[in-house]
């Protein structure tokens, strides 16, 4: 899950890492009221998971009322490369004297977290590791130990921080691993990572991707996130414990295993189609999570034509067949749907489709005769 | 031959009691594998159809000899039982519990690695291993495979059953069919297991089955052309997977440029591994290889 920049700040906040007053507000006269508390100048940020907010206006300087007022109107309700704003941050605004940078990421190659640092901040970092990766340090973690501030404060100095820095850095990176650590971040990134005037080293801003598998040891990161801009049907089927991604285009996926899935939507795109949803009913589905399936995919309007592929192990054909059947006598869909059933009990699940002659449904023998005759019957409609 | 699993494995499993897990544990005994325990400190004492109940790993593998760990056991104490298999000597740990969270998975890995070289991990997030045969430990529909030459090793569960069904269609069978799974940080590789497999005499031909995310299959496919004799077909899973969001498996995510099925199928094709774009294709690249099926 990522988190808003102001979300990521609180949780840097209670780990000892320092970032400006601020507070997230929703409206335009609570914008005003908490700039007039904060003291001006003041930074009015939009609050979207979208990076180039300050190149679509989403980011502005206001010294005084008026222009905290104008700010926040232009900005709150702004749409953002397709994110509407409904959260705006206002914080102090920080005198800046140098941008650095600093993240701590999941190396999955080497299987430790993985601790970058430079003193070119401010700018993509991915343009750094490019044209000058001699000044982006690189550091492993032994996750069993920990960052050692020792640790840190060779980062620093490798780093080539200024020597009056070197200590603050190490301090904010050692904060930084705490909330990687003890939030369970996969990502926790601080760009830029500023030094003021009076030498004292503070986060900007925050990007912080949390790993929704320990929500159950986190209840607090329950209200984290953008839910405001997240899909409606993405949020309905993560309450029924079913994964679901909307994608752009016009068939209906439903599949069982995330791996059979994604490769049911690359041969449909073979094939010629555009699938409008990921959806992986999971292992051992009944019929009334298939009942489920289909309402979630048929929620989505622009979906002409369903394709359900099933390879069984744990999960029944007969029982995808009954919950088809379930589904089709409460929701009585106008679009097609093709069915393609192997695996466990598929002979049984074919005859109990073949006896109930459900209107618009064709039964397919492979995967890939499955995916053209969906493509087919998506154009035709 | 055949690769982790055979006659000889002696198979307990955390989380017997579970519905999952006595299901599977009992469908892994009925196709012949030797289940001789399970765990469950709360029904220690008690057994599931003759099969006895001990409260802890240490005791199991005391009394049974046990040598391969099945973990059913729920997400927030997964990485813990699989630990403490590690520590009473298993060597083989097989995780199927889906939703660990990353960290349990990073720092189990990290301390069976350090302090339990011995111990292999598979999973988590995986559907197991099959030796058609000899031994099934997980929940892989058996039926559907049969011994043969083909070593398969795959990311994804439901994806390699129906690869391996393309490749039984043809006539092939299995040395060992072996699900790494879909996590972030899985105990085995993708290296690791293919290693096995060429060194295996029954294997003459491995598949590969991979998908976004990670960096694993670029990894492989530099293992594969200083390494590797036999030969590898890939295929890859995630071709019209959007970036920044999560295909199902935790680990199934493209970040930037990094991680997608473009790249993937590309590095392993620079190091003439051939990767079939649907699975019937990969299968058949598979079949053009090898010629005719030929029994192990």
């Amino acid at each position: 899950m990522d988190l808003l920049e102001y979300q990521g700040k609180q949780l840097f906040g209670r780990h000892g890492l320092a970032v400006s007053d601020g507070k997230p507000v929703t409206t335009v006269e609570d914008a005003v009221a908490a700039a007039n508390e904060i003291g001006y100048p003041v930074v009015v940020k939009a609050q979207v998971l979208i990076g180039g907010r300050g190149k679509a206006g989403g980011v502005k300087l206001a010294a005084n009322e008026d222009e905290a007022r104008e700010h926040a109107s232009n900005i709150l309700g702004l749409d953002i490369k397709g994110h509407i704003t409904r959260t705006v941050w206002i914080e102090h605004a920080s005198d800046i004297d140098t941008e650095y940078y600093a993240s701590i990421l999941l190396d999955r190659s080497a299987k430790k977290p993985l601790l970058m640092f430079s003193i070119e901040g401010g700018v993509e970092i991915e343009t750094v590791a490019e044209e000058t990766p001699e000044k982006l340090i690189k550091h492993h973690i032994d996750p069993l130990v920990g960052l050692t501030r020792e640790e840190a404060i060779k980062v620093a100095t490798d780093g080539k921080a200024a020597d009056d820095v070197i200590e603050g850095v190490a301090d904010a990176l050692v904060a930084l691993y705490e909330v990687w650590i003890e939030e369970d971040a996969s990502l926790a990134e601080i760009n830029p990572l500023i030094v003021t005037p009076d030498r004292k080293v503070k986060a900007l801003d925050a990007k912080v991707t949390l790993d929704g598998n320990a929500a159950f040891r986190h209840p607090d990161h329950a209200e984290l996130g953008d839910s405001a801009n997240a899909d409606p049907i993405e949020v309905k089927a993560a309450e029924q414990g079913v994964t679901y991604v909307k994608l752009d285009g016009d068939i209906g996926i439903l599949g069982n295993g995330a791996g059979l899935v994604m490769s049911t939507l690359d041969v449909v795109a073979q094939h010629g189609g555009t699938p409008a949803n990921f959806l992986d009913a999971g292992g051992g589905s009944d019929a009334a999570k298939v009942k489920q399936a289909v309402e979630l995919i048929l929620a989505n309007e622009n979906v002409k034509a369903v394709l359900f592929n099933i390879f069984g192990g744990i999960t029944r054909c007969d029982e995808v067949a009954n919950g088809l059947i379930a589904a089709f006598e409460d929701l009585k869909p106008s679009v097609p749907f093709v069915v393609r059933l192997d695996g466990t009990n598929d002979v049984q699940g074919r005859e109990i489709l073949e006896q109930a002659a459900l209107p618009n449904v064709y039964a397919a023998k492979t995967m890939d005769g499955a995916a053209e005759q969906v493509v087919a019957l998506a154009k035709g409609a | 031959m055949s690769i982790l699993i055979d006659e000889n494995t002696k198979l307990a499993v955390a989380g017997i009691t579970g519905r999952e897990g006595s299901f599977h544990t009992l469908n892994n005994r009925n196709y012949g594998t030797n289940v001789v325990g399970g765990i469950n400190p709360k029904k220690a004492g008690s057994d599931v159809e003759g099969i006895p109940v001990f409260a802890d790993w240490k005791t199991t593998v005391a009394e049974t000899g046990a040598n391969t760990a099945m973990i059913f056991v729920p997400p927030p104490f997964a990485a813990q039982s699989a630990l403490e298999a590690a520590q009473a000597g298993v060597e083989l740990v097989v995780i199927i519990t889906e939703g660990i969270p990353a960290h349990d998975e990073l720092k189990l890995y990290n301390q069976v690695k350090r302090d339990h070289p011995g111990t292999r991990i598979i999973g988590p997030n995986c559907p197991g291993l099959l030796s058609p045969g000899k031994a099934n430990v997980g929940i892989i529909p058996a039926s559907f495979f049969k011994p043969g030459n083909v070593g398969v090793v795959s990311r994804s569960g439901t994806l390699t059953y129906q690869i391996g069904n393309e490749l039984a269609q043809k006539g092939f069978g299995n040395s060992s069919i072996v699900g790494i799974g879909g996590d972030p940080v899985p105990g085995s590789s993708f290296v690791d297991i293919i290693e096995l497999f060429e060194q295996d005499d029954q294997t003459e031909l491995i598949v590969m089955s991979g998908e976004i995310g990670g960096s694993a299959e670029e990894e492989a496919a530099e293992y594969i052309a200083a390494h590797v004799s036999k030969p590898v077909v890939g295929y890859i899973a995630g071709f019209t997977a959007p970036e920044g969001k999560q295909m199902g498996h935790a680990g199934a995510i493209v970040s930037g440029s990094a991680g997608t099925a473009k790249a993937k199928a590309e590095a392993l094709e620079a190091k003439g591994v051939r990767v079939g774009r649907t699975p019937t294709q990969t299968a058949e690249i598979a079949m053009e290889i090898l010629g005719s099926p030929t029994a192990a």
